[in-house]
C-alpha cells in the first residue's frame, strides 16, 4: 500500500475546486445576504478556504454563522474564534443555551443537542434574514444528502421536500425563491470524505488539533469513543480510559466519537482513511443511527 | 472511495468522468449501480451491513442492491427510485460521480437531469427483451443533449447462456436505433451486472472488447471542448477597492470552452467591448493561460464596462439575439399558457421572457417531429420560440453545449419549468 500526498496538479481536486468556486460565485452575485454554515469541522474549513478563493482579493462578503449546542469541544471552539480573528470575518453564533434558558427549547430527555439545533438554526436565519446559507454537506454522507440538489430551496419553515426538488441542469443554478424562503447551497456535494483531506494535503488548510492522534480519557457508549463533559458520562457501567484517538467528524460531544488511531499527520491520515472499511458517519455519528432514515427525517424538519 | 496500490502518478493524473445510467429498473439499473459500487470497493462495511439488515427486515435472504441507493424513506417504502441520486466511485485511473436516476417514474425529465451535465452515458438493454420503446427514448434524449459518449450495455447475458448470437441479434438492433437518432458509432458491449461478469471482471472467451469499467476509464474527458472557440460567462466583478489592492478589477467566470492566453484580445458580447488580457488569477495563483473548466478572474487592459451576465470570447464571435428558436424539455405538471411570462437564465444572464406556440413535438417512440400547436405537457420535448426583453448571448446547443443551454423559470414560484436546447433545429435527430 503506498500513500500518496497529491499535488496541485491533481485533475481531479482541482476540478473539484473549480466547480466549488463557481458555485460560490453564483451565490455572491444573486443574494443579498449569504452566509456561511461554520462550525470549525474540517468540511466547513474546506468550505471557507475556497470561499475566500472565490473572490480573492476582495474580503470575504459572507457572514459565518455558527450553530453552538454547548456541547462542542474547546478546541473546536478556540479554531472556530482564531480562523474568524485572523480573517476578519463577521461570525453570528446561535447559542442552544439561550434557547433552553428562555423555555423556546427543551433538553431531551437522552440529553443529545444536536437535534436542538434546528430552531435556533430557522431563528437565526430569520432574525438576520439570511436569503443563501452555504453549508459544507456532501452527499456521499448519507443516502438522503445523495438526492440533495446543490440549490436547495427552502420554505419559512426550513422544510426540505425530496418530491419538490428542482430538477438541476446544466451547471445553471436556479435560486430563485419567495421572501421568508431560503436558499440551501451545497458547494462541495461532489466530494468525498478522501477529496477533502487530499485537498486539505493540497492547501494546506489548517483544521482544529482533535482532527489529529491525541491522547485524551474516554469512555465507551454504543460502540464508540465518547469524550466526558457537560453532556454527562461516564455513566454506571462505563469507564474511563486514555487512549491515542482523533475525531473524523466534529459535532455535538454527546453523539461524535473519536476513532482509536495514531494519525498524527495529513498523511497518515489519508492512509487511515483509505484502508478504513467504516464510513465517517457510520463510524462516529451516533444520531445517524437512530434510524434508517434519521438524516432524511431531520432534513425535512429544517436541519442543515 | 478506497484506493489501493495507487502511485504517485495514477493519483496525479487522475481525473473525473461523470456519467449517467439509463434504462428501465427492469433492465438492471440499479444491479449495475450496486455492482460498479461494490466492484470499485466503495460501499464500506457499515453501508453494507446496514443495507444487509434493511433487506432481512424485509424478508429477503439476500442483499437487495437496490436498498443501497435508494435513500429515501418512501423509495424503500414503495420499492421506487423517486429522484436523481449522485453516487461516487473510483479506480486508481480516474474518480467517477455517477447520476443515477429514476427507471420508470418521469423518465425524460430525470434522463435530462442526469444528461445535461454527463460526459458519458451508459444504456442498459435488457437482452432477452431487446431493444424497446426505453431504449429509444433514452437514445434520443442522450443524443438531443450530445452527450459526448454513449456506451450501450447489454445486460443479463448469464439469463441468455451467454449467447454469442443473441447479443450479436441486439447489438444490431442497438445500432439501428443509434444510427436514426444520430449517435455514431456507440460502444455495444455484453454484461451481466448480476454475476459481475464483463463489468470490472473479464468477459466470454468469444468477446474481445474491453470490460465496461475499462471502457469508462478509456473515454476521452472534455478534450474536445478544448478545441471549441474561447467562451466565459461572467460571474462577477471583482473590485475589493482595499488599501492592498487599490486598483484589483477582475471579471470573475468558469471557462465554458475553449481556452485563454495572457496577450489575447476578448471581447464581451452583447456589449461588444474589447480588451486585452492582462493578466490571469486562477485558484493557485497567477497563470499564463485559462483552459475549459477553470475557473479564473481575468484582468484586462482597459476598464471595460462589463457586468454579470455578458459572455467573454476571443476570435469566434458568439451570437446575441432576443428571439430564442429553441427546443424545450417541460419539466412542470403544469402545461405552459399562451404567451406565458417567465424568466430565462442562460449562463449567467437572467432576463424576462414570453413563450410563443409550440411549432412541434418530437415523438420519443417513433423518433420523429410531429405537427402540433398543443401545449407542452410534463416530459414533452417541442420546438417554442421565445422572446427576450433583453439581447442574450448565446450559441447554438449543437455547436456549443456549454453556451447554448438555458432555464426557463416561473417568475412567481421560482420553479424551473423547462430545460431549453438553443437552435430549433436538432441536427441528426431531424433525419426520419
Amino acid at each position: 500500500m503506498t500513500t500518496v500526498i497529491p499535488t496541485a496538479t491533481d485533475v481531479s481536486l482541482r476540478e473539484l475546486e473549480a466547480e466549488a468556486i463557481e458555485i460560490i460565485r453564483e451565490v455572491v452575485a444573486e443574494f443579498d445576504r449569504p452566509a456561511l454554515l461554520f462550525s470549525g469541522g474540517k468540511d466547513s474549513a474546506v468550505l471557507l478556504h475556497l470561499a475566500r478563493k472565490a473572490v480573492w482579493p476582495a474580503p470575504l462578503p459572507i457572514t459565518l454563522l455558527h450553530v453552538d449546542t454547548g456541547h462542542n469541544l474547546p478546541e473546536v471552539l478556540d479554531f472556530r474564534d482564531q480562523v474568524v480573528a485572523e480573517g476578519g470575518h463577521r461570525l453570528v453564533v446561535a447559542e442552544v443555551e439561550k434557547w433552553l434558558a428562555d423555555g423556546r427549547l427543551t433538553e431531551r430527555p437522552d440529553g443529545t443537542r444536536n437535534p436542538l439545533q434546528t430552531v435556533p438554526l430557522l431563528d437565526t436565519i430569520a432574525e438576520q434574514r439570511f436569503d443563501a446559507l452555504l453549508g459544507g454537506a456532501r452527499r456521499d454522507e448519507d443516502r438522503a444528502r445523495a438526492k440533495e440538489r446543490i440549490f436547495s430551496v427552502r420554505d419559512a419553515f426550513g422544510s426540505w421536500d425530496p418530491r419538490k426538488q428542482r430538477p438541476e441542469l446544466w451547471r445553471i443554478y436556479n435560486g430563485r425563491h419567495a421572501p421568508g424562503e431560503h436558499t440551501r447551497v451545497f458547494p462541495i456535494s461532489n466530494w468525498t470524505e478522501l477529496d477533502v483531506w487530499r485537498y486539505i494535503a493540497a492547501e494546506n488548510v489548517a483544521l482544529p488539533s482533535i482532527y489529529y492522534a491525541h491522547e485524551r480519557p474516554v469512555f465507551q457508549r454504543d460502540g464508540m469513543w465518547l469524550t466526558p463533559g457537560p453532556w454527562g458520562g461516564p455513566r454506571g457501567s462505563e469507564t474511563l480510559q486514555t487512549l491515542s484517538v482523533r475525531y473524523r467528524t466534529v459535532g455535538d460531544g454527546s453523539c461524535t466519537g473519536a476513532v482509536e488511531s495514531s494519525a498524527g499527520t495529513i498523511a497518515e491520515v489519508i492512509e487511515e482513511i483509505s484502508v478504513s472499511t467504516l464510513t465517517e458517519r457510520g463510524a462516529t455519528r451516533a444520531d445517524d443511527r437512530l434510524s434508517e432514515a434519521a438524516m432524511e427525517d431531520r432534513k425535512r424538519e429544517g436541519y442543515f | 472511495m478506497t484506493i489501493t496500490e495507487s502511485t504517485a502518478t495514477d493519483v496525479a493524473s487522475r481525473d473525473q468522468l461523470r456519467l449517467v445510467i439509463a434504462g428501465s429498473v427492469d433492465d438492471g439499473k440499479s444491479t449495475l449501480v450496486g455492482r460498479l459500487l461494490h466492484d470499485t470497493k466503495s460501499i464500506l462495511a457499515d453501508q453494507f451491513e446496514a443495507t444487509l439488515h434493511a433487506s432481512q427486515g424485509r424478508g429477503a435472504t439476500e442483499i437487495d442492491l437496490a436498498l443501497l441507493t435508494d435513500g429515501l424513506r418512501a423509495e424503500r417504502e414503495q420499492g421506487i427510485t423517486i429522484d436523481v441520486a449522485y453516487r461516487y466511485f473510483a479506480t486508481p485511473r480516474r474518480s467517477f460521480v455517477l447520476a443515477d436516476t429514476p427507471g420508470h417514474v418521469q423518465y425524460t425529465r430525470n434522463t435530462v437531469t442526469g444528461a445535461s451535465t454527463a460526459d458519458a452515458a451508459v444504456v442498459l438493454v435488457d437482452v432477452r427483451g431487446g431493444v424497446s420503446a426505453q431504449t429509444r427514448r433514452h437514445a434520443a434524449v442522450l443524443s438531443l443533449l450530445r452527450v459526448p459518449h454513449v456506451v450501450f450495455a447489454i445486460n443479463k447475458m448469464d439469463a441468455v447462456d451467454w449467447s454469442e448470437e443473441r447479443f450479436a441479434q441486439v447489438a444490431d438492433d442497438v445500432r439501428d436505433v443509434a444510427a436514426r437518432v444520430g449517435l455514431s458509432t456507440p460502444e455495444i458491449l455484453p454484461i451481466s451486472a448480476l454475476t459481475g461478469e464483463n463489468v470490472a471482471a473479464p468477459g466470454p472467451d468469444w468477446y474481445a472488447g474491453l470490460s465496461l469499467l475499462s471502457v469508462l476509464e478509456e473515454l476521452p474527458t472534455r478534450i474536445a471542448d478544448v478545441d471549441e472557440p474561447f467562451r466565459l460567462p461572467v460571474q462577477l466583478v471583482i473590485r475589493p477597492r482595499t488599501t492592498e489592492h487599490p486598483d484589483y478589477r477582475g471579471l470573475a467566470g468558469r471557462v465554458a470552452s475553449g481556452s485563454l492566453n495572457v496577450g489575447d484580445t476578448v471581447t464581451a458580447y452583447p456589449s461588444g467591448s474589447s480588451s486585452v488580457v492582462v493578466g490571469i488569477d486562477g485558484a493557485t495563483g497567477e497563470q499564463s493561460r485559462a483552459t475549459v473548466g477553470d475557473s479564473v478572474t481575468v484582468r484586462l487592459a482597459d476598464e471595460l464596462d462589463v457586468a454579470r451576465g455578458e459572455v467573454l470570447a476571443t476570435t469566434v464571435p458568439i451570437r446575441t439575439t432576443q428571439q430564442l428558436d429553441a427546443v424545450l424539455t417541460w419539466l412542470d405538471e403544469r402545461p405552459p399558457t399562451p404567451r406565458q411570462r417567465v424568466l430565462v437564465k442562460a449562463g449567467t444572464k437572467t432576463t424576462r421572457a414570453m413563450l410563443g406556440v409550440t411549432q412541434g413535438v418530437w415523438n420519443v417512440d417513433e423518433l420523429c417531429w410531429q405537427d402540433s400547436s398543443a401545449p407542452l405537457q410534463l416530459n414533452d420535448i417541442g420546438r417554442v420560440s421565445v422572446q427576450l426583453a433583453e439581447p442574450v448571448a448565446v450559441d447554438d446547443y449543437a455547436d456549443h453545449r456549454a453556451t447554448g443551454a438555458f432555464v426557463v423559470i416561473d417568475p412567481d414560484t421560482g420553479a424551473t419549468l423547462a430545460a431549453g436546447l438553443t437552435g430549433a433545429d436538432l441536427g441528426a435527430l431531424t433525419t426520419p
